[in-house]
């Protein structure tokens, strides 16, 4: 683990390492852009509107989970698969379930099972095969994208039931919808995961120092599969959860994710080399983006407009975060 | 020769593909046409090729772009949409010009500017202010994409009937797109010769021992996406050429494309090591693969898995062949 995880102690400098803390400069920005929002269209922060962006945040955060363990686990980790297996689950839950209660335990495992095992087949060919994660998960992208269109003709499309449906839309306990609960649940099940278990030593071990980590006798292998895997079975799960958010799914819904899944997790501090950073960042990155987006759409400015300053406050957002050192001789 | 190459000693094949790392895609690329050929003999005659290339040569393009980057260790996800970015720009202009055959020139020649300046921008954001360019590519990408919605919002406006009855004409009885091809190939060429290039690879091999050796870092970096933003403009004008409308989305689905074609290609994604004749083999390979799914008379709806499944093995072959010769 590096040392710039925690607040440096010397002097002065401190609240300024606490202000640079990706966390901390992701929570100011997250109240800065409620402000703004409240400020360009009143009611951007009333409780009901709010709620409603942390379930879409929810959406991404959840796929963000697994993505966040493929990059903390290093070597060039990243996983490009999500927004195809996104894809799947909603399709894949849908007609399993098919608008009946009784099909969402059954739709669970299915989707469990289908994520983990192409993060399983991703996790094998990026370990025994030593295929780089860019390029192997970008094949399985093009492969599940034809498996996508293969299911679409064989069988009419389902529908969500509606106790999934209940589930990612109505209040369920204290006014917050069962989404919310299960994200936060993610987050406490990840943080202690990461912080308190052998495995989330060990990941970040390996994504530290690779060969330190080998010769230290941590399993590598093993655990690079087991981080692919769960990448799988989050956004296998985030899928199902956005089926019950649509109702129904309709082509490449998750292909919305993919790229962006990678922004909440360098926007919460954890860079792309891995080995450091953590998922309560990544959870705020994705409220983050979300507000974002969401304030660009209050505004009146047309689609085109809307994705120019999009994009060119993402690069500005970047710039708080993880810049590369400059080059020393 | 490829076979006489294999049955000497792996030391001498290993040797033979670190001169030339395409050599594993050429294998895969031969072993294509083969197929193409067994399976639908007229998919080798003159007419297809000619087919098979204008379709693809947008592709090659957007490959060799993606190439330049990729040498010194960076990656341009933003590469389809400057190709989006281009071609909406082209077409608008040569409608508002009058689609006279001077305003098609100048029209191409602003979109090859804009494809410099989107290379410039990318370079600026990457290697100047020292973001991590996979991230850093993307919000560009949304950036030039919301251009293209600006220039062109919904796709549809015609080419004028110069452009593409050019692009899809012959000269002196040669089909306009091999001359495309040659004058590439002379260019890249040239540029394989340039300092640059090896310039880019240093940095791509190790980028601190670059800087150390005196080597400017950021601007060859920086160069590297202008390389990309000028070929991603040629692969734009390609496009035109092959669908002869402006659609403000059609870059977006190649950038993906590029990246793999670079890998099938033997260039590493880890920067340092790879050709631009092997990006472009790697291009041919995607549509051959395309075609050969075609031929042997895969349903439509299995059609789209089928290549994805061959592209992956293709992609794991390309790697796991070139590793096991360079060890």
């Amino acid at each position: 683990m590096s040392t710039d995880a925690l607040p440096s102690k010397s002097g002065g400098n401190a609240a300024l390492a606490f202000a640079k803390k990706p966390l901390v400069v992701a929570l100011i920005l997250i109240v800065l852009l409620l402000a703004v929002g409240e400020w360009l269209s009143p009611g951007f922060a009333s409780p009901g509107q709010v709620l409603r962006l942390l379930i879409v945040a929810a959406l991404l955060g959840i796929v963000a989970a697994g993505q966040n363990l493929v990059i903390l686990g290093g070597r060039e980790g990243i996983d490009l698969s999500v927004g195809g297996i996104v894809s799947l689950a909603a399709i894949l839950a849908g007609n399993v379930m098919n608008g009946a209660d009784s099909g969402i335990l059954p739709a669970i495992l299915v989707c469990i099972v289908v994520g983990g095992l192409f993060g399983l087949i991703n996790g094998v060919g990026v370990t025994l095969l030593r295929i780089p994660p860019l390029v192997m998960t970008l094949g399985m992208l093009g492969v599940l994208q034809g498996l996508l269109v293969v299911i679409r003709n064989g069988i009419p499309s389902g529908r969500a039931a509606p106790g999934l449906s209940d589930f990612v839309v109505k209040p369920f306990l204290l006014g917050l919808p069962g989404i919310i609960w299960l994200w936060l649940l993610i987050g406490l099940a990840m943080a202690f995961l990461l912080r308190r278990t052998v495995f989330g030593y060990r990941v970040y071990a390996i994504g530290s120092n690779e060969q330190a980590a080998f010769m230290a006798g941590v399993p590598v292998k093993t655990i690079r599969v087991a981080l692919f895997m769960l990448s799988g079975v989050f956004a296998a799960i985030a899928g199902m959860c956005l089926l019950g958010y649509s109702g129904s799914s309709f082509a490449n819904v998750g292909e919305q994710y993919m790229l962006p899944s990678i922004i909440a997790v360098v926007l919460g501090g954890t860079p792309l080399s891995g080995g450091k950073g953590g998922y309560t960042g990544t959870m705020a990155g994705a409220v983050l983006l979300v507000l974002l987006q969401s304030i660009l759409t209050t505004v009146h400015i047309d689609e085109a407009g809307r994705q120019m300053v999009f994009g060119a406050t993402l690069v500005a957002l970047m710039l708080f975060y993880g810049r590369a050192k400059a080059m020393r001789g | 020769m490829s076979n006489a190459a294999t049955q000497t000693n792996t030391g001498g094949l290993g040797r033979l593909i670190r001169r030339y790392p395409f050599l594993p895609a050429l294998i895969i690329l031969v072993l294509l046409l083969a197929l193409n050929g067994i399976f639908e003999p007229r998919s080798l005659s003159f007419r297809s090729m000619t087919g098979l290339i204008s379709t693809y040569l947008a592709l090659m393009m957007l490959s060799v772009a993606q190439t330049y980057v990729v040498f010194s260790g960076d990656i341009d996800l933003s590469a389809g949409s400057i190709v989006s970015l281009v071609n909406v720009s082209v077409i608008v202009l040569m409608q508002k010009w009058g689609g006279d055959g001077f305003s098609v020139i100048a029209a191409c020649l602003v979109g090859a500017l804009i494809g410099l300046a989107c290379g410039l921008i990318n370079g600026i954001v990457v290697a100047g202010l020292r973001l991590q360019a996979i991230v850093a590519t993307f919000a560009t990408s949304i950036f030039f994409t919301g251009l293209a919605l600006t220039v062109l919002p919904v796709a549809g406006t015609p080419a004028p009937e110069a452009y593409w009855t050019t692009y899809g004409g012959r000269f002196l009885g040669i089909p306009f797109v091999f001359y495309a091809v040659a004058a590439v190939a002379i260019l890249l060429a040239i540029l394989m010769r340039m300092r640059l290039t090896t310039q880019m690879l240093a940095v791509g091999d190790d980028q601190q021992a670059a800087f150390q050796s005196g080597l400017p870092v950021t601007a060859i970096r920086i160069k590297g996406y202008v390389f990309c933003g000028l070929f991603a403009a040629l692969a734009a004008l390609c496009i035109t050429g092959d669908t002869a409308s402006g659609d403000p989305l059609v870059g977006g689905k190649m950038t993906l494309y590029s990246v793999a074609a670079v890998v099938l290609g033997g260039s590493a994604l880890a920067g340092g090591f790879g050709t631009v004749t092997g990006s472009l083999i790697g291009a041919l390979i995607i549509g051959l693969i395309n075609a050969l799914v075609f031929f042997v008379g895969t349903p439509s709806e299995w059609q789209n898995f089928v290549q994805g499944l061959a592209i992956l093995l293709a992609l794991m072959t390309g790697i796991l062949v070139s590793r096991g010769a360079r060890a």
